[in-house]
């Protein structure tokens, strides 16, 4: 877990030059067809498995049947969708503002950054899916014990990314707002903060792929309802396509949320470069 | 505003001492300057020799880092750090502001920040008034990393004006730019600052003969400073025999520093 910023930094990178590439083209029909092919062939070399290892619909069901199960069971799955949607969205909120008043605080109480920061070593050190159990103990089956699952799981690249972005303003930025008789407040307010941003973002953007992660496996430790409940299900009546089917939703939706994400930050962050 | 009446003051320096609060050497020693009311000073001395600390000084931002001694006074009764605007090598301008509000930057930082509606349309004129005369009036909107350098620098001219300050404290401002660039914004500070006290940082001669109402050589280590004759015309100077021979007097001068 403690290697997440650098995850976060490679990632980083990554969508620097994703994005230099779509720049080049800067077509989203373009895109749009490159997605599709992609996907295609994805299909189709799983379809040739299939085939040609003659394997059965118990270990890897063949694309149509999952695709006929998708419809067959669509008002199942779309109800427990909503459930694990609702766990991530609310996760990420609570674990976007943890993260948030964690990095303010190490910033603005710097003797208080010494106790806190192995708190948040700790934090990470302990695998969540160890303290899972604990966690539906306290909060139930119902949906606060996965909201608080994904929320530890995205607290730590959230709280070291917002924490670097702002220790790292740039000096002439503070020497100039000194210059014109700021106060520590309005320093905060007016540059450390809107210059942390992109670093912050960086971090939501890690934050997204990973909340599902949290969500998830809490279902799969104990729940009533959502994707991970309904894989579980599904896997102990041998339903292996309706597993397939529910792990489909499951990565459609992380990919959605990561792209609207990354919509929202370049819109609110347009000088990210 | 209320320091528009006021005359720019002077400073007067002397017999300051600079030491970082991390080094045994002082950085300055014995300095000794006039900084005289509404010209430009212009200091020259080679890089590390503790110019910049000088004028990072008089900003207030070392306040906290160095150890100093000695005595520095200006004509005026208010306080220095109430007097100066600063102006870096780096145009610092935040990216996430637009030109415009990248020019009313000090209006957020000003004690008094509540203010009533027809002040800030009055500054926000005011603004657009300055972004006239650096000639970006049609850049408002931008954001700085659509300009180019020397207009960005020109922004950062019109957000030091904006803060009507009487002291204006320059630090290589314009030592990024390219030639042509730089001759016209040498220009431009010059008019628009002619009324104020301006102390110029620079390591180019050229630059330092052209806009110098008065001229101080920094040198040795720790740093003294020695004041230089300057030809009687009004700046900026063109270049000519005199201000040619004047440049290689002190590129020699300088060079000795360089062992």
């Amino acid at each position: 877990m403690s290697n997440l910023l650098l995850i976060a930094k490679l990632q980083n990178n990554l969508h620097k030059q994703f994005n230099k590439s779509i720049n080049q083209v800067d077509k989203p029909l373009y895109m749009l067809l490159r997605l599709t092919i992609s996907f295609l062939i994805i299909i189709a070399i799983w379809q040739a498995i299939v085939i040609i290892f003659e394997l059965p619909s118990f270990i890897l069901p063949a694309p149509l049947s999952v695709f006929e199960r998708l419809i067959e069971r669509h008002d199942v799955l779309f109800r427990h969708s909503l459930v694990t949607a609702q766990e991530v969205i609310f996760g990420l909120l609570l674990g976007l503002s943890m993260g948030l008043c964690f990095a303010l605080q190490m910033l603005l109480f710097k003797p208080l950054k010494r106790w806190l920061l192995p708190i948040l070593i700790i934090s990470q050190a302990i695998p969540v899916f160890a303290i899972a159990p604990i966690l539906m103990l306290w909060l139930g089956y119902g949906i606060s014990s996965k909201v608080v699952m994904a929320a530890i799981i995205i607290f730590f690249p959230v709280t070291t990314c917002c924490y670097d972005g702002l220790k790292n303003t740039p000096m002439g930025y503070l020497d100039l707002a000194k210059t014109m008789g700021a106060t520590k407040w309005q320093m905060l307010r007016r540059i450390q903060f809107p210059a942390s941003l992109p670093t912050l973002a960086s971090g939501i953007r890690v934050a997204v792929v990973i909340a599902p992660i949290g969500a998830v496996a809490g279902e799969w430790i104990g729940s009533s309802e959502g994707l991970g409940y309904l894989m579980l299900q599904a896997n102990a009546r041998m339903l292996i396509d309706e597993m397939f089917a529910a792990l489909f939703i499951l990565s459609a939706l992380s990919v959605c949320l990561y792209f609207i994400t990354d919509k929202l930050l370049k819109k609110f962050i347009p000088w990210e470069v | 505003m209320m320091n528009q009446q006021q005359a720019s003051p002077s400073i007067i320096i002397r017999d300051v001492t600079l030491r970082y609060n991390d080094s045994n050497e002082p950085i300055l020693k014995s300095l000794n300057m006039d900084i005289l009311a509404s010209n430009w000073t212009c200091i020259l001395g080679r890089s590390g020799c503790g110019k910049s600390s000088l004028l990072r000084y008089l900003a207030n931002l070392l306040n906290t880092k160095v150890q100093f001694s000695g005595s520095l006074s200006t004509s005026s009764e208010i306080d220095l750090k109430e007097q100066v605007a600063y102006m870096a090598q780096q145009d610092l301008l935040m990216p996430w502001l637009t030109v415009l509000d990248n020019v009313l930057l000090s209006e957020k930082f000003s004690a008094n920040t509540k203010k009533s509606q027809s002040d800030k349309q009055q500054q926000i004129n005011k603004a657009k008034q300055l972004l006239q005369q650096v000639g970006l009036t049609d850049k408002e909107t931008l954001l700085p990393q659509q300009l180019s350098g020397g207009m960005r620098q020109r922004v950062a001219l019109a957000r030091t004006l904006m803060q009507e300050k009487p002291i204006v404290l320059m630090d290589e401002p314009f030592s990024a730019l390219d030639a042509v660039t730089r001759y016209r914004l040498q220009n431009l500070a010059c008019e628009l600052l002619k009324d104020k006290t301006v102390v110029l940082i620079t390591h180019d001669p050229q630059e330092a003969i052209r806009l110098a109402n008065q001229l101080y050589i920094m040198q040795g280590t720790p740093a003294f400073a020695e004041p230089l004759t300057l030809p009687s015309t009004t700046t900026p100077r063109n270049s000519d025999a005199k201000s040619a021979a004047l440049q290689q007097t002190i590129i020699e001068r300088l060079e000795a520093d360089y062992e």
